[in-house]
């Protein structure tokens, strides 16, 4: 834990921040445009959004170097862009159009980007636990010197998937970063009445560093995933950090969360973490004309990358076919 | 040591895939294996026996039993830049592992668009002969032939076992490589010298009056079915299809324009199973030449029993094949 003493100075400490707030604006305004290309019909089949979860992906990803990869989860649009992945490419995916980075075959569940160690989004409540847990073996076969993380949701702590992938990691001191978002929704139930144990527990179990931290802030999710994240690099062993946040949205998107109450759905969009690290910038004597300009230069970028994807074409079905076998006849 | 290939020296089918697995290794550093009891203990049928010693235990992993994640996990490391070949002790296991295999695996290079592959190999045990009783005898690997981007190969022979492994490990793509527990303890010729390709047939035995086309432990049985008709003067065709996914249909079909009649035989249940597939191509595209119905020999619809007397009701025998190619005839 960093104390008053070695505090970094305000403005290190405001650049931090707001490099940070960018980020989370970044995935944040990408989110609002898919809900309104969605309303519109312009995105195919049906997206999961991470709105008011963006300080756990951008906090996590700023922890990340580049040698090491990520799984995620179906709720993964904000662990991909916090990695960096290219904006027109995740638009045009999302899409469905020839130019999307998996060329319009994933769609939103499945982005992808293994340039960047994106391993995937996956449809599979947590399967993408014991995918990062091979990478991170990988990882140390290799000498990579490299970590993988796993995001996943509360929802996923109830597949057993998650408790072989404790076991292995801490057997073999996986440098394996666990990433728990907690929403308190398992999709359309409370977490409560899905999953009878606690993490801090059922890590505790395995001997398995873990730490809860605000999701909603993003420098304490960025402190504790940089603690963690070399922790797991330099002592080779895995961390779980459990990040307490809110869904906004619904499961999916255009869910009408009729098993919702207001007061709660209130107080989770009260408690956005976009608009609280904006506070805290303009506390720290940020300018607010330097967010207007960096909100505005956002907003530009996203907008060019839907128009880029509105102007792509769609894709065709033959070269589908190069990247599996598929017998001639079956054509 | 010489550089010239070695003489092809007389081994056991558990012994070739080990060997296979030895030689990839020492060709590949990023080839691992992982798998419940492969160190020390050697695998449950020995197929691993002597590696643990020989590259260590972090390229040759024990692992928990936990058939759902390792091989989760294989597809991670598959993607990380290692060539993990995971043993599932025995195929009826793979029910745990199946979202691995069919949404991971199998998926991962086409709905990444080709960004990348899962070179991984899962092999796995099949078969009955040994009383093990319904929940370790099952032959599945129709189930893993019917999902797109899974490859399924298939050994009868020591040397395809060790031939067929390497080719799997080189393969960019996840292939499912089924191994017979009733074949381990099999002796034959295996020249490490030879490579062979994934999707190719070979006819074990040339005939004219009909054809039977078998994987795995059954070739041994249609064999011995054409030699016993090859005394009344029948003459029978004995293909090994060696892959059944992708699986040899030019091969098949050539054989059927010259022999008209043809059996397919299996020790995996009849019904829904890759003799309907080859049956149903056989209609779609042979049957110009057929001159009687293509008849499939296969376990009854059931699962697999464990007393010898149930098993022995269930297997596939040799009169069952000649009697399918007589009635061809």
């Amino acid at each position: 834990m960093s104390t008053r003493k070695d505090a970094p100075p305000p403005a290190a400490q405001q650049e931090r921040l707001l490099a940070l707030w960018q980020t989370m604006t970044l995935v944040r305004q990408a989110e609002l445009a898919l809900v309104r290309l969605f309303a519109d019909s312009e995105v195919p089949g049906f997206i999961h959004l991470s709105v008011g979860q963006e300080g756990i992906s951008t906090g996590v990803a700023s922890a990340l170097k580049p040698q090491d990869t990520l799984a995620t989860n179906h709720r993964g649009h904000g662990h991909v862009l916090a990695r960096g992945m290219d904006l027109d490419g995740f638009f045009k995916e999302i899409m469905g159009r020839a130019g999307g980075l998996c060329q319009g075959r994933g769609g939103s569940m499945h982005v992808a980007d293994l340039s960047l160690g994106i391993l995937g989004a996956n449809g599979i409540v947590g399967a993408g636990i014991p995918i990062a847990l091979g990478s991170a073996i990988a990882h140390t076969v290799r000498r990579t010197q490299g970590v993988a993380a796993a995001f996943f949701g509360d929802g996923a702590m109830a597949e057993g998937v998650l408790h072989e992938t404790l076991n292995m990691a801490a057997l073999w001191k996986c440098p394996l970063l666990l990433v728990c978002e907690n929403n308190g929704w398992s999709e359309f139930s409370p977490t409560s009445r899905q999953f009878a144990a606690q993490l801090e527990a059922l890590s505790g179990a395995f001997g398995i560093a873990y730490q809860k931290v605000d999701g909603n802030d993003v420098l304490a999710v960025s402190d504790a995933s940089r603690r963690a994240a070399e922790a797991a690099r330099s002592g080779s062993a895995p961390q779980l950090l459990e990040c307490i946040t809110q869904r906004v949205r619904g499961h999916y998107e255009g869910d009408p969360q009729k098993y919702r109450d207001a007061a709660e759905m209130g107080l989770a969009a009260e408690a956005d973490p976009v608009q609280r690290a904006r506070a805290t910038l303009l506390k720290l004597g940020c300018p607010e004309a330097r967010l207007q300009a960096a909100g505005a230069e956002v907003d530009a970028r996203v907008e060019a990358a839907v128009a880029a994807a509105r102007a792509d074409a769609l894709p065709a079905f033959e070269p589908a076919l190069a990247d599996v076998y598929t017998p001639e006849h079956s054509r | 040591m010489s550089a010239t290939p070695k003489q092809p020296s007389e081994m056991r089918y558990a012994q070739a895939v080990s060997e296979a697995l030895r030689d990839a290794m020492q060709a590949d550093d990023s080839v691992v294996l992982w798998g419940e009891d492969i160190g020390a203990a050697g695998g449950s049928f020995k197929a691993t026996r002597g590696l643990q010693e020989a590259f260590g235990a972090e390229r040759v992993r024990d692992t928990p039993i936990s058939e759902a994640s390792i091989v989760s996990a294989a597809v991670g490391a598959a993607l990380t830049g290692l060539k993990p070949v995971v043993e599932i002790m025995f195929m009826d296991f793979i029910t745990l592992s199946m979202d691995a295999l069919v949404n991971q695996a199998a998926k991962a290079r086409f709905m990444f668009g080709g960004q990348g592959s899962v070179p991984m190999v899962l092999r796995t045990p099949h078969g009955g002969g040994l009383s093990a009783g319904p929940q370790h005898s099952q032959c599945l690997e129709a189930w893993l032939a019917h999902v797109p981007g899974l490859k399924v190969v298939c050994p009868s022979t020591p040397q395809d076992a060790y031939s067929l492994l390497r080719a799997s490990i080189q393969d960019p793509d996840p292939v499912i490589f089924v191994e017979h527990k009733g074949l381990y303890a099999r002796k034959g010729p295996v020249d490490t010298g030879e490579s062979a390709a994934i999707g190719q047939a070979r006819i074990v035995r040339p005939g004219r009056h009909a054809t039977v086309v078998s994987y795995g432990a059954t070739v041994a049985t249609s064999l011995q079915a054409a030699q016993q008709l090859a005394g009344d003067g029948i003459e029978v065709e004995v293909i090994d299809l060696r892959s059944i996914q992708p699986w040899d249909r030019a091969t098949v079909l050539e054989s059927l324009s010259r022999t008209h009649r043809m059996v397919v035989v299996h020790e995996a249940v009849r019904d829904f199973g890759v003799g309907a597939e080859i049956v149903a191509t056989v209609m779609e595209d042979g049957f110009d030449e057929l001159d009687a119905p293509v008849l499939r020999v296969g376990a009854p619809f059931m699962p697999a029993p464990f007393a010898t007397s149930l098993e022995q009701g269930y297997a596939i025998h040799l009169e069952s094949i000649v009697r399918a190619i007589r009635q061809t005839l």
